[in-house]
């Protein structure tokens, strides 16, 4: 007798084992998809704060939006820029960014001016951060279809340019983001040809509304947005504005560009924003603004239709898209 | 409810408690809409590639009762596609259903979205017993192996849609070609091949 009661679990005893294994398993399967999907989906970044940036000039309104120089349109905060990035050297989601650029390292940094220019020049970082700075609040318009308004800090391009003095064959500006697998991680990868280049005709690059950023809402750039230097050319999609720029060259013939390379059907050399040039995937005629519900019509030139259009007269903008 | 279908229960549906919470206390990031649309896509990619790998994980590893819970996996890949569907329709295009299909005219990938939804629909429908006694279990079974063409369209969706990363699109495309790989292998392997028995139950 008493060895049979050995053998065979009691009912009861059986059931609560029974249970608890049951709990227990509901309780480890539900942990590891919590984890799982919180890891997949991390929450935004925290914010690192940039330094304060110090006597920046800003214009008169009224004047200012006359310009292009500054618009009407809610500012975008801080955060959603830092938050919602486009910088495929880091990572190829928006949300990743602000995480993979996590002590990126901006010091020591030098920008090479250089090639049809009388006085080629390399300039260290500090020596473009004195350069006279200005606020410019601008529509940044991706070409995915979504935008943000952009209190930038920095200097006209033309500023930089008339240092080096181009010569009479320079035509078009070509730009270059610094090469470094170590600090960028993903240009071990193939997604794109790296470095990561891109250009500008001379006249559009001397645009006054045509800028090198070093900031926005007065302090320094974030990594995530293109420190410490990049270039912004409003009334083009955003990916034209190339950020972490270490190279600018003046040359005669247009110069090769990233995402052209990538795929010469969807992204043209010129990428002005327009609305009637859909891209060959998708509608360019609206576009969401970070923050709003909805969608709002996408304008010609991004809104500088006024300021910039000159610079096309006579062009097909289908053809030249 | 048995146990093992209340654990897939509970599990498929923590995604959706967290991206609610996650709307609810604003950690979406900047661009809400966006993330909720690619959430739910994304599980709709999970639970239909989990669904299609029942058959395959019960002839490799022998796990049959699987079976039990295909159901309810392709049910919540259904359910996610649907999310997913609501959340472009409603606060992409406020419902506006012209403008749906001026969309989905100048972006084909839309199009593909539709079909792999489209697909599920008589799948979802007709996924009751009562259902499959009416049908008779061969034209039930020949009429949800739609499944594949529906996990075909959505994996297409997805790498139209990508820019030039199509790394994860990829990694979808791959696991989707090895699940059904297997079931041609499986049929037309011949049985007196010595690594025959690895295709068979």
């Amino acid at each position: 007798m008493a060895e049979k009661s050995e053998k065979v679990t009691d009912k009861d005893v059986y059931l609560n084992r029974r249970r608890f294994i049951q709990a227990a398993v509901m309780a480890g399967t539900a942990t590891a998809s919590t984890l799982l999907y919180r890891r997949l989906n991390p929450p935004p970044a925290e914010r690192v704060e940039g330094e304060k940036i110090q006597g920046v000039a800003k214009a008169p309104t009224t004047e200012a939006i006359k310009e292009g120089f500054a618009v009407n349109d809610k500012r975008t905060p801080l955060d959603a820029i830092t938050n919602y990035n486009n910088f495929y050297e880091f990572d190829t989601s928006k949300g990743g960014v602000a995480y993979a650029v996590k002590g990126f390292i901006t010091r020591p940094w030098t920008v090479s001016v250089e090639g049809l220019v009388n006085k080629p020049k390399i300039f260290d970082i500090d020596e473009l951060l004195k350069f006279p700075l200005e606020e410019r609040t601008y529509r940044l318009r991706c070409v995915e279809g979504w935008s943000m308004v952009i209190p930038w800090i920095g200097f006209p391009l033309q500023k930089l340019l008339e240092k080096v003095e181009p010569t009479s064959q320079a035509r078009y500006v070509a730009f270059q983001t610094l090469l470094d697998p170590q600090r960028m991680p993903n240009q071990r990868t193939g997604i794109l040809d790296w470095p990561y280049v891109e250009g500008l005709r001379l006249d559009e690059a001397m645009h006054p509304l045509t800028i090198m950023a070093t900031g926005m809402y007065d302090e320094t750039l974030p990594p995530q947005d293109g420190a410490p230097i990049r270039l912004v050319v409003p009334w083009k999609y955003g990916f034209k504005s190339i950020k972490s720029v270490v190279k600018i060259s003046l040359v005669a013939d247009e110069p090769p560009t990233t995402w052209n390379i990538q795929a010469p059907d969807e992204y043209g050399f010129y990428s002005n924003v327009n609305p009637n040039v859909p891209h060959p995937r998708w509608s360019q005629a609206t576009e969401r603004r970070i923050g709003e519900y909805g969608r709002r019509d996408t304008l010609l030139f991004n809104g500088y239709a006024e300021q910039v259009a000159y610079l096309y007269q006579g062009m097909d903008l289908v053809k030249n898209f | 409810m048995t146990f093992p279908k209340v654990v897939v229960f509970v599990n498929a549906l923590i995604p959706l408690v967290l991206l609610l919470w996650d709307v609810y206390n604003k950690r979406v990031g900047p661009n809400p809409l966006e993330f909720a649309t690619r959430t739910t896509g994304m599980l709709t990619l999970v639970f239909l590639s989990l669904t299609v790998a029942v058959t395959p994980l019960r002839k490799i590893f022998g796990i049959n009762s699987l079976v039990k819970v295909r159901r309810m996996l392709g049910l919540f890949a259904f359910f996610y596609g649907a999310l997913h569907l609501l959340t472009y329709v409603w606060f992409d295009r406020w419902f506006n259903l012209i403008s749906v299909v001026q969309d989905v005219a100048k972006r084909p990938f839309i199009l593909f979205g539709m079909l792999a939804f489209v697909l599920m629909l008589p799948l979802a429908i007709t996924s009751t017993n009562k259902m499959v006694k009416r049908l008779g279990g061969k034209r039930w079974a020949m009429l949800h192996r739609l499944v594949y063409l529906s996990a075909i369209a959505g994996v297409v969706h997805f790498w139209m849609l990508v820019k030039s990363d199509t790394r994860l699109p990829l990694t979808f495309g791959f696991i989707l070609l090895f699940l059904l790989g297997y079931r041609l292998l499986a049929k037309y392997a011949p049985a007196n091949q010595p690594n025959a028995s690895l295709f068979r139950d």
